[in-house]
């Protein structure tokens, strides 16, 4: 599961992001399309630089792949809504990529919960994306609950970060 | 292969043969009533058992070790040690010299004999109430038993004569044969491998069931104990398996596109698995025929439902539902329909399970903050908390219904998670021996 980071120069410009973003176990529901996703990095498909606007690296630190929950909510803030309508906008023009949307929940609450908390967070960016008009076959969602912490910290500083929902994009045709 | 040189493990009781004649003459029998706010642990001595054959020295030592071991980890009973012995016993058939184990205050008195031949054990004991200076019998009124099992079984003999015991003395189930298979946990938080374990309830004969490749959760027996049912994201999204212990064959249970299993348990018959089902962001309670694979809903709400889990006698379900606004615990009819909330109190329940003997439901609470494993009865009435941590979470019955094994995962940066026991009275709280971390441990029934 944890793959061989093969391609070091091309992402080597997240390596500050890669640090903070080790949602390494979200590709397998996409038809290998992770297979080139390096240790500590979103998997999926990461090509190309920062400054290269059709980059998913590009949507990984411009547009920001990622959106924030209120305790126990999985209902959007202004904030995530502004940050989806970047993805949306993202994804109308970059048509050949699909995405996965993982739910994740902070550590207060029973597993059980939290993966139906995260399956709820990731469904309404979901929905929000249909709204905005991107197609229903182009996004899944996955929750992983409280398994995935990015910040390990036992404090609010650190739930605020877990309770997301991180869109990881793939090239292709999803399969399943 | 544990499998297979279990099924050698025929065990027998042949109590008749062994017995003493009853003698009822003393008013007050050995007793511990376990509900008694205040035991003092009761004494006993248990010396080395008796080898019968020349293969037996080592195993009639380590008979004994593992039966105090069984009856101390209660924190009902407190063994005498051997030093401080007056008499020791030489024949398992000689009369007891009542004298001089009263003399150093034990209460009981257990004694063994082992015979080995090749991969063959026979075990028997009895065990006496010193002060009344009789044999304790069974509710049969049997006195001594006998089990017969293989070599690399010997721990499950100690176990059943530890049961025996403690039944005898207790007047409840014994608990001490009986695995728990867990989720074993190792890494930092932001990168915690995961594994199934399986193990004998006290840690022993430690076997892993996965690899560490794919996030695994929430293990749970099939009534049997041949079968564990649990969630696994190795295809990319959470499904449930069901594995054969004894081959380590797993299956993937139907799921469909799109949608998210998990939180799976089984019925008492071991036919039907019911279990959460996440699709389009709304969680609802499903059950299935383990064989068919068909699926019938159970609940349809837009509220989240999961940690279903049956009543003994399969007629009834107790799960968690949001629905209120706060997770809080429910009981429906096992096929569905209404649901009536039970949990009242301050704060969050979660993972309701259903007591083995059915008279309560052990479940989560997270209160301000905190915590707690608690039990109630199913009428929600008499809740008591018998942990409170950081985060306890988790509760899986011994096959008696008197201890909880849990999961406690502790606070910061550096947390880690690891099982720990507890008595419903709250007493005799420790840890469970683990080679590592470990988390949503699942009780098997008694062996059989």
């Amino acid at each position: 599961m944890k793959r061989i980071l093969t391609s070091t120069l091309l992402i080597s410009a997240l390596a500050v992001s890669a640090c903070t973003n080790p949602d390494r176990f979200g590709a397998d529901g996409m038809g290998g399309a992770g297979a080139n996703a390096g240790a500590g990095v979103n998997s999926g498909v990461v090509t190309g630089s920062a400054n290269d606007p059709t980059s998913t690296a590009y949507f990984q630190q411009a547009v920001g792949d990622r959106v924030l929950f209120l305790v126990d909510q999985s209902s959007l803030t202004d904030v995530g809504r502004a940050t989806l309508d970047g993805q949306v906008a993202w994804l109308q023009t970059n048509t050949d990529y699909q995405a996965v949307i993982e739910g994740h929940a902070d550590e207060q609450g029973t597993r059980e919960y939290n993966i139906a908390l995260g399956g709820r967070r990731a469904n309404a960016v979901r929905e929000y994306m249909i709204s905005r008009g991107i197609a229903a076959s182009r996004l899944k969602t996955i929750s992983y609950g409280k398994e995935r912490p990015i910040e390990i910290c036992s404090e609010e500083a650190c739930y605020a970060k877990n309770r997301r929902a991180v869109t990881v994009l793939a090239g292709g045709a999803l399969t399943s | 292969m544990l499998t297979r040189l279990l099924g050698l493990l025929a065990l027998c009781a042949m109590a008749a043969t062994l017995a003493l004649a009853p003698n009822q003459s003393h008013a007050q029998p050995l007793r511990i009533v376990i509900d008694d706010p205040t035991i003092e642990p009761l004494p006993f001595a248990v010396p080395s058992f008796q080898p019968e054959s020349g293969e037996a020295g080592q195993m009639a030592v380590d008979l004994a070790r593992v039966v105090s071991e069984d009856l101390t980890g209660t924190g009902l009973f407190r063994e005498i040690p051997a030093s401080a012995y007056i008499s020791t016993v030489s024949d398992f058939n000689a009369p007891v010299e009542y004298a001089d184990w009263k003399a150093i205050n034990a209460q009981a008195l257990i004694t063994g004999a082992v015979n080995v031949s090749g991969n063959s054990v026979n075990v028997k004991f009895r065990v006496y109430d010193v002060f009344s200076g009789e044999e304790l019998l069974d509710g049969n009124g049997q006195g001594g038993l006998h089990f017969s099992g293989t070599v690399d079984g010997w721990r499950r003999m100690a176990h059943k004569v530890a049961d025996a015991v403690y039944s005898r003395i207790t007047g409840e189930g014994g608990y001490f044969d009986s695995r728990v298979v867990y989720v074993s946990e190792t890494g930092p938080k932001d990168d915690r491998q995961k594994r199934l374990a399986i193990m004998d309830y006290d840690g022993a004969n430690l076997k892993y069931l996965t690899e560490s490749g794919s996030i695994v959760l929430a293990p749970r027996f099939s009534p049997d104990g041949n079968r564990v049912l649990y969630t696994s994201y190795e295809s990319g999204f959470p499904r449930i398996y069901v594995l054969d212990i004894g081959s380590v064959q797993r299956r993937a249970l139907e799921s469909a596109e799109g949608s998210m299993a998990f939180a799976p348990r089984f019925s008492p018959s071991g036919q039907t698995v019911v279990y959460s089902l996440s699709q389009g962001g709304n969680t609802d309670i499903f059950s299935m025929d383990i064989n068919s694979g068909q699926s019938v809903r159970l609940t349809n709400t837009p509220a989240i439902e999961t940690a279903p889990s049956f009543s003994p006698d399969g007629s009834k379900i107790v799960f968690e539902s949001d629905r209120s606004g706060s997770p809080q615990l429910y009981v429906m009819p096992a096929t569905g329909g209404e649901a009536t909330r039970i949990s009242f109190g301050e704060g969050r329940y979660g993972t309701p399970v259903w007591s083995p003997r059915g008279d309560l439901v052990a479940f989560t609470k997270q209160n301000k903050g905190r915590f707690h494993i608690g039990v109630m009865r199913l009428d929600g009435s008499e809740e008591r908390l018998l942990t409170a941590s950081f985060l306890d979470e988790g509760p899986t019955w011994a096959p008696n219904g008197r201890v909880i094994m849990f999961a406690r995962e502790t606070q910061g940066a550096g947390g880690s998670s690891s099982l720990y026991s507890v008595d419903i009275s709250g007493r005799n709280l420790k840890p469970v021996r683990t080679p590592e971390g470990g988390s949503d441990p699942s009780w098997s029934p008694l062996q059989k």
